[in-house]
């Protein structure tokens, strides 16, 4: 063994092949069952997608670096499952790209947020927590109620994502912008909204401003559709299991 | 640098070079200008990076103008090791540390007192956090990393590097991913992923530069006048070839548009997980272990004055560490929705990579045998040796963690955040700055570092920084950890979350002090570096420091 050892590091190439070739094998057998084990994601024919405004308020979401503090990864043990809600499916983060499921929680788990507090709780949360919970150590966000949402490109964003997996359909992606704006108008006409996404869809001034959708409409439309895309989470175990 | 630094080392360049260096600039120049327009049209933040590589472009288009017309260099050049690189790299990377440093010291401050900051987007946690971690891992670590092994591997090899134009592409392009980068966090450009936040175009940029370092380093290998190749390259080898692999394939996106910084992963959900996790692990394991590793490989026992322990433990505490920590990636998903098999995988080889892993810190240690009195009396060799403890401790520790059980109580806690410092700290920024202190005399031909006592100084607060960051964050992950699964009598959580968060308080204030502590160390890191930098040349220095002359190729 170690002679043939002391062979190779006499050569530069064959000593990088080695190197590739060892690495690799880990990472094949670990990562590509993972697509091809028909288990690994269940499957739930409801699931919805996220709606323009909500993929926004997820983009936000992203930039603000959310995740670094806050986890939705709801794990299979019995004191989070009481403490958050179901623990979380593979299903249920079918359609994010990427997944946002955190390492950390120096903020609670957000995967069972959705519908929890009001819009109004989450947008005060939002501009200040300590105006909400006074021991809160998280930033305070108040310039996204002051930031207009940019919605002009959201159909590019859907037809990436349809390249990736994603659903959405001709009609969506023609109609991104106007239905993310739709979402936070409750006045307008939001018959093609739901047309397109569901009775399900929530549709409100999510910050209470009727009339700008600003990044402050879009982030809490997300956060109030945590764990709401799929109900897979919370059926009751079929017999057999 | 300062101005005749500069000049200096563009003279040093050839005519030729220096033409490859202007038609490389005036290239990314026009790519800036039009990312800036494209990113303008749409008003995406596109524009903002645009004006970054334009401006990026032209401050170097100057650097080289200026010394353009200064005579060639002559051919004595090649009977010397080419360095300058090295040394630019070095500085760059204190500078890196400093920032990186001061940021995380800062978010650590915010995490006691959330206020302490200004009410602007780019100041907020989520946006200056990664800016820490960049800094730190790719800003520190990438550079110390790049100008050790330009240093390492020219003098394992005997050999000059082929041409002066590629060390420069890597390091000056390297830099310039950083600052995309880091620049990016601020004005809200990330695709989320820990440690790959780099949004597409950054990354595609990264892999131009990374496989011209591969290049490279097999260039300069295959001018060796030695006929083994000596294990710290097989370290830095497998840093670089690993590391790309990992990049490639988890950053694989789909941009929105090409005028826009939005891209969205190929994966999603539980592959995307994997993916993930399996490229973070493995950035520690090949970044900020092999990387590192090689460093230790060749300044410890040049320092200690003393051969490798022993030849075969370094067989297979290179082979082992390359094979088994990239399945561990998934002990970061424990409970979690991934598949059972793949997590029970992950645990595994989690805890057999304690046996490498001890392999090659048990290596260095070992080789300090009859050097302890240079431990004694030699700050920097401390630093050496401190850091392969601290890189046999954190091992340890992350095999213990990567257990199911262990797990369940630290995984979403502060014990991780001390994990991963007290490798970072402990383990990777000390061995950095021991090989500082020792190659920092050589490459600029000193008798030694400016201030053997201030060397001493920092020693002392880089332990006293790291061991009170790693106490604190014990303590605080292992009492949020209790904290979330306590149950009262009546069988109901004793604790709400709040709860939890607010325990935290004083162990967040200790971390912070830690932090700080660790920064000002650094701070008179740079200080004695600066001094060194500044002392004339002593003639006796790193005489026999030469490659051997080029008769005919190797092999």
């Amino acid at each position: 063994m170690f002679g043939t050892h002391y062979r190779i590091e006499r050569k530069s190439i064959a000593l990088a092949v080695a190197i590739m070739v060892v690495a690799s094998i880990g990472g094949l057998i670990e990562i590509a069952p993972l697509f091809t084990i028909d288990d690994t994601v269940e499957h739930d024919p409801d699931m919805r997608v996220y709606t323009p405004l909500e993929l926004a308020g997820r983009n936000i979401y992203i930039r603000e670096g959310c995740y670094a503090c806050h986890s939705q990864m709801v794990r299979t043990l019995q004191d989070e499952v009481e403490r958050y809600g179901p623990y979380s499916l593979a299903v249920e983060s079918k359609y994010d790209h990427p997944m946002l499921w955190g390492s950390k929680r120096t903020g609670p788990d957000l995967a069972r947020l959705g519908d929890k507090y009001s819009d109004q709780w989450h947008t005060a949360h939002l501009k200040n927590p300590r105006d909400v919970v006074p021991e809160s150590i998280m930033p305070r966000y108040a310039w996204l109620s002051e930031n207009e949402l940019r919605t002009t490109h959201l159909g590019d964003d859907l037809r990436a994502l349809r390249a990736v997996g994603v659903p959405y359909s001709d009609e969506m992606i023609a109609n991104a912008s106007a239905d993310a704006v739709a979402q936070a108008s409750p006045e307008d006409d939001t018959a093609g909204l739901v047309k397109r996404y569901g009775e399900a869809t929530h549709i409100r001034a999510f910050d209470g401003d009727k009339t700008v959708v600003s990044e402050m409409d879009a982030l809490v439309a997300y956060l109030q559709i945590l764990g709401k895309l799929s109900n897979a989470a919370h059926r009751p175990p079929a017999p057999n299991e | 640098m300062p101005e005749e630094g500069t000049l200096s080392v563009v003279s040093g360049l050839t005519v030729n070079e220096r033409q490859r260096s202007l038609a490389i600039l005036v290239v990314l120049a026009i790519v800036g200008l039009v990312m800036a327009a494209a990113g303008a049209a749409r008003a995406d933040p596109m524009q903002v990076h645009g004006f970054i590589v334009l401006l990026f472009s032209l401050g170097m288009l100057a650097v080289i103008l200026n010394g353009y017309f200064a005579p060639e260099p002559s051919e004595a050049r090649l009977e010397s090791y080419y360095d300058d690189p090295s040394k630019a790299g070095i500085i760059i990377a204190m500078l890196w540390a400093v920032f990186g440093m001061f940021v995380g010291d800062w978010v650590a401050w915010l995490l006691a007192f959330p206020d302490l900051t200004f009410d602007a987007a780019w100041s907020s946690f989520g946006r200056l956090r990664p800016a820490h971690t960049t800094g730190i891992i790719f800003g520190f670590g990438g550079n110390a990393l790049i100008a050790t092994s330009f240093h390492v591997m020219q003098r394992t090899s005997r050999a000059r590097m082929p041409d002066q134009f590629s060390p420069w592409f890597v390091l000056v392009g390297y830099n310039l991913f950083c600052l995309l980068a880091v620049s990016g966090y601020f004005v809200g450009i990330t695709q989320s992923k820990e440690y790959a936040e780099p949004e597409w175009y950054a990354d595609i940029w990264l892999v131009i530069v990374w496989v011209t370092y591969l290049v490279l380093y097999l260039r300069t290998l295959a001018r060796r006048k030695e006929p083994h190749i000596y294990v710290a390259n097989w370290y830095y080898l497998a840093f670089i070839l690993v590391v790309a692999i990992l990049h490639i394939v988890n950053n694989l996106a789909v941009p929105t548009s090409l005028a826009s910084v939005k891209s969205y992963s190929l994966f999603s959900g539980v592959q995307d997980a994997m993916t993930q996790w399996w490229y973070g692990h493995n950035a520690v394991a090949f970044f900020l272990t092999a990387g590192f590793l090689g460093m230790m490989y060749y300044y410890l026992p040049k320092r200690a004055g003393r051969p490798i322990y022993s030849y075969r433990m370094s067989i297979i505490g290179f082979w082992g560490i390359t094979f088994f920590y990239m399945w561990a990636g998934s002990h970061h998903l424990h409970y979690t929705a991934l598949p059972q098999w793949v997590q029970t995988l992950g645990m595994t080889f989690s805890v057999m990579l304690l046996v490498p892993s001890w392999i090659a810190a048990a290596n260095a240690l070992l080789t300090l045998n009859g050097a302890w009195d240079k431990v004694r009396d030699d700050a920097t060799l401390r630093f050496m040796m401190m850091a392969a403890v601290f890189y046999g401790l954190s091992t340890f520790e992350g095999s213990f963690m990567a257990i199911r059980s262990v797990n369940a109580l630290s995984h979403y806690t502060d014990w991780t955040i001390g994990h991963v410092h007290a490798g970072a700290m402990g383990w990777v920024a000390l061995i950095t700055f021991g090989s500082i202190y020792a190659v920092v005399p050589w490459l600029w031909k000193r008798e030694r570092m400016y201030s053997p006592a201030l060397v001493e100084v920092h020693f002392w607060l880089a332990l006293a920084g790291t061991l009170v960051y790693v106490f604190a964050m014990w303590n605080s992950g292992i009492i949020q950890g209790l904290m979330w699964r306590t149950y009262n009598d009546s069988g109901t959580l004793t604790y709400s979350f709040l709860d939890s968060m607010v325990a935290m308080h004083p162990y967040y204030v200790a971390r912070a002090i830690g932090g700080l502590l660790f920064l000002t160390g650094a701070l008179v890191g740079c200080w004695n570096l600066w001094m060194t930098i500044r002392q004339p040349a002593s003639a006796s220095a790193a005489s026999g420091d030469t490659p051997l002359p080029h008769l005919q190729p190797a092999e």
